[in-house]
């Protein structure tokens, strides 16, 4: 009851004085919305892209370069070779585990199309979907069993199933990729998680929907060259495909899926052992050097938010803190400004309390009008934030229920935070003194 | 004047929450200013980082190979390729390249001067291209010579050879021998054979636009060498002046017509200079932006804040003005007493601020490895709020300074 009449006798005051209603209302709303804009952004490139399951898959990393030509810090290379990646394949540590390399392969002209497309996707083990709880639209993964008879299998995206088969369930049936046939045993249903947690070794890490994964070992007997990054140290005298696989270069990407801490441990054990042979036998030249890093700590690792999101951030965070300091200033003035008026309230008897909320509810409907302005902005920005963010950034950017909701709450409650001390200095005149000098 | 300060201070006193938010205000928006204006200045800086190419008249074409070929079938498609664009009337000259400066990504190798040398000397991009690559790219020879045809040869997919021949920027020539006699002179790039210097080309920037590549701007090689990717090639094109556009369109059909297994995406398969450009600074055009805007709103809110709260002193002390006006004080006195009040908030506000301003350069310095600000942009920054304070306070102030004596004698 009282409430609602006290936001009308906020409405009614925020028509007092205009032109200070107008600078507070326009403060709160470009800081909120400078805020949420790049916030929105920040939240698309900084979220966990897969929450139920990151705490339970680890990368390994092996230092096969040595304290000389490893990256700064003595960190290990971030990426495996060919004979350390197998060594850990072969070992089955984990209870499931893939390697991965992203590959490139032409569909051959078919049906209407008489131009062969372009496709991207990865090559990589049949535990690989399970372990990322892969969606599929029709049928599923392949097994270890295909794994070790080296298929021709091939899981595609929703998106390249509409291009060959017009969206059919096409599980079954062949596709020419890169000259050679293929089986189709699974099509995916939407399944692009950002950023791409699983192949941080290339830099494109909100990169577009992979159309097809096919079996890594049968990648390998193609000879398929990586065609993402690859990273060498020293001499490189390699001129054939079985010298390249025994070079020191690193291209190969390994996620083993451990469950509990003790597994994980285990699995670390295993590593720094596996390190250790190596150096017996010779192959190392230096102590182990391993990482065992789960989702979470290596989308940190490879500093995975751009720097630009997150200076963003924290310039737009700066730049709402100054426009409250703004409000509370202005606050104070037109708060002031009716100090006659509350010590007539006082004098016939209201409460501090009730004066205390009143401005306070005043500050809200303040808030509240810069919250929708905000939003206006907000919407504006998030739209138009291509002109700021590269565009595989910013398309992820979006104005959500949450976003608004969020744009709105953070108006008012701001808002209200910062009429506390005018408040409260209103709520602190003294009756008497007012109506002696009036 | 100098007798002023002593009652304003004494009269700030009454006022002390709106002068601690005024000077806060002053402080943090001079902490963001600074840093915003060093920011936006960087990454204008980079957007403007020279190519070493003929920017207005070169476009580069990413071929994708379809289909299953041979090493071989793709090293001679790829000698088709070249002759059938070299032979469009609106182009000049055509060539082939792993990369083109501004890629965004692309290859670089170690640079050692000796052959049993493990620690880098330094780091130079590789680019791999035939003896039309010079002059297709519009960068200058000013020392040495071209390749000679007989000297290019390919590179299989899974081959890493160091050919004995190769053509440095002089940025990497001056990096390896800084005498200045790096003709003829030869180093390592990650081989076991060394190479010989027979060229110098005044500029070509590395592939690579990221921070990484910064402590080696400029330094790029080119080994004279057809690379048989079997997953594409980039053909690089110059047209003749004022025919880019349209040796854009007859380029891919010229391609399309030597061998229709290939794919040239239909939305960045074929880019001009300006777009390469526009995406290569993407990231830093749009920080610049960004900071901009915000660097303009900010000051207009905060001058807007100085007008609100002075406006709301001048009223409340309407009666003292009065007071001091029929006591022989004149409107310039006036003026000067808020001006004064006002530098003396500001000049506070500012001296936290430059405070502020070096802490959170600190915290992007220490987070991100960014560079340490100059004083020059505190400097600016301090000059912009103080000139901003006095003009924001400047409007209330004629207000105050036009009080009449008579309100002295009216209550309220």
């Amino acid at each position: 009851m009282m409430f609602t009449y006290y936001f009308q006798l906020g409405l009614r005051s925020l028509r007092r004085n205009p032109v200070l209603t107008a600078l507070m209302v326009m403060a709160i709303g470009f800081g909120v919305a400078a805020s949420m804009i790049t916030y929105s952004v920040f939240r698309a490139v900084s979220g966990n892209p897969i929450p139920d399951k990151s705490a339970q898959l680890f990368t390994p990393q092996i230092d096969a370069w040595g304290p000389q030509q490893n990256l700064t810090g003595g960190e290990p290379a971030d990426a495996l070779n060919y004979t350390d990646a197998m060594a850990l394949m072969r070992a089955h540590e984990a209870k499931r585990q893939t390697l991965l390399y992203p590959v490139q392969m032409s569909v051959m002209p078919g049906g209407d199309r008489d131009l062969p497309l372009a496709a991207k996707g990865y090559a990589v083990y049949g535990d690989f979907f399970p372990m990322f709880d892969v969606p599929f639209q029709y049928g599923g993964g392949w097994s270890t069993q295909d794994d070790a008879a080296r298929a021709a299998d091939v899981v595609i995206s929703g998106r390249l199933n509409q291009k060959v088969f017009g969206g059919a369930d096409s599980v079954g049936r062949t596709i020419n990729l890169g000259g050679h046939e293929y089986r189709v045993v699974g099509v995916i249903n939407h399944w692009n998680p950002h950023p791409r947690f699983y192949d941080l070794f290339d830099d494109d890490f909100f990169a577009d929907e992979p159309d097809f994964y096919m079996p890594f070992n049968r990648a390998l007997d193609l000879k398929m060259r990586t065609a993402g990054r690859n990273s060498c140290r020293g001499k490189l005298t390699f001129v054939t495909w079985e010298d390249y696989l025994q070079s020191n270069c690193v291209w190969v990407t390994p996620w083993v899926e451990l469950d509990s801490a003790t597994d994980v441990a285990h699995y670390r054990r295993f590593l720094e052992n596996y390190a250790a042979d190596q150096q017996r036998a010779g192959r190392f030249d230096w102590a182990p050097n391993v990482r065992l890093r789960d989702v979470m700590q290596w989308l940190d690792h490879r500093q995975v938010v751009p720097p630009e999101s997150r200076i963003s951030l924290m310039v737009a965070f700066g730049f709402f803190l100054i426009c409250l300091v703004n409000t509370v200033g202005l606050l104070l003035a037109k708060f002031m400004r009716r100090a006659g008026e509350i010590g007539v309230r006082r004098a016939l008897g209201a409460t501090r309390q009730e004066i205390y909320a009143q401005y306070l509810i005043e500050a809200g409907t303040v808030g509240l009008a810069g919250g929708m302005l905000g939003l206006l902005f907000t919407a504006a920005g998030v739209s138009g934030v291509g002109v700021l963010f590269p565009p595989q950034i910013a398309k992820l950017a979006r104005l959500d229920a949450s976003l608004v909701g969020l744009t709105l709450f953070a108006a008012v409650v701001a808002t209200v935070l910062a009429a506390f001390y005018p408040a409260w200095r209103a709520a602190r005149v003294q009756p008497a003194w007012q109506l002696k000098s009036s | 004047m100098n007798i002023q300060i002593r009652p304003i201070l004494i009269a700030l006193r009454r006022h002390k929450a709106g002068t601690v938010l005024i000077a806060l205000q002053i402080a943090l928006t001079l902490a963001i200013v600074c840093n915003a204006l060093f920011i936006i200045h960087q990454r204008l800086a980079s957007l403007s980082e020279s190519s070493g190419v003929d920017e207005h008249n070169v476009f580069v074409i990413y071929n994708q190979w379809a289909g299953n070929m041979s090493t071989q079938q793709i090293d001679a498609q790829m000698r088709a390729d070249v002759v059938a664009l070299r032979q469009l009337p609106g182009v000049r000259d055509a060539s082939l390249s792993n990369g083109y400066p501004l890629q965004g990504t692309g290859w670089d190798n170690y640079v050692m001067m000796t052959p049993d040398q493990v620690k880098m000397t330094t780091d130079a991009a590789v680019y791999l291209g035939d003896e039309h690559l010079l002059d297709t790219l519009g960068t200058r020879l000013i020392a040495g010579r071209n390749f000679r045809p007989d000297e290019v040869v390919a590179m299989g997919p899974q081959e890493m050879i160091t050919p004995p021949v190769v053509i440095v920027t002089k940025a990497l020539a001056d990096r390896l021998f800084p005498a200045g006699n790096a003709l003829g002179k030869s180093f390592y790039s990650m081989g076991t054979v060394p190479t010989t210097i027979i060229g110098i080309v005044d500029d070509l920037h590395r592939q690579g636009t990221d921070k990484w590549n910064k402590p080696y701007a400029g330094q790029s090689l080119i080994w004279p060498m057809r690379l048989d990717n079997p997953y594409g090639i980039n053909y690089i094109v110059r047209a003749k002046p004022g025919q880019l556009a349209a040796a854009m369109r007859e380029a891919p059909k010229a391609l399309y017509a030597q061998n229709r297994m290939r794919i040239i995406d239909a939305k960045d398969g074929i880019q001009d200079y300006a777009e390469i450009r526009h995406r290569a600074y993407d990231s830093d055009r749009g920080m610049a932006i960004l900071m901009g805007i915000i660097c303009v709103v900010l000051l207009a809110i905060t001058a807007a804040g100085i007008v609100g709260l002075t406006s709301f002193w001048v009223g409340q002390r309407r009666k003292q003005i009065g007071v001091r006006r029929a006591l022989g004080a004149r409107q310039r006195d006036i003026l000067t007493y808020f001006l004064t009040e006002n530098f003396l908030i500001s000049a506070a506000g500012v001296a936290l601020g430059v405070v502020l301003a070096f802490a959170f350069n600190l915290w992007t310095v220490t987070r991100f490895a960014l560079d340490r600000m100059s004083l020059d942009y505190v400097g600016v920054g301090v000059l912009v709020l103080l000139l901003l304070g006095q003009g924001a306070v400047l409007a209330p102030a004629l207000r105050a300074s036009r009080v009449s004596p008579v309100e002295a004698t009216r209550s309220v």
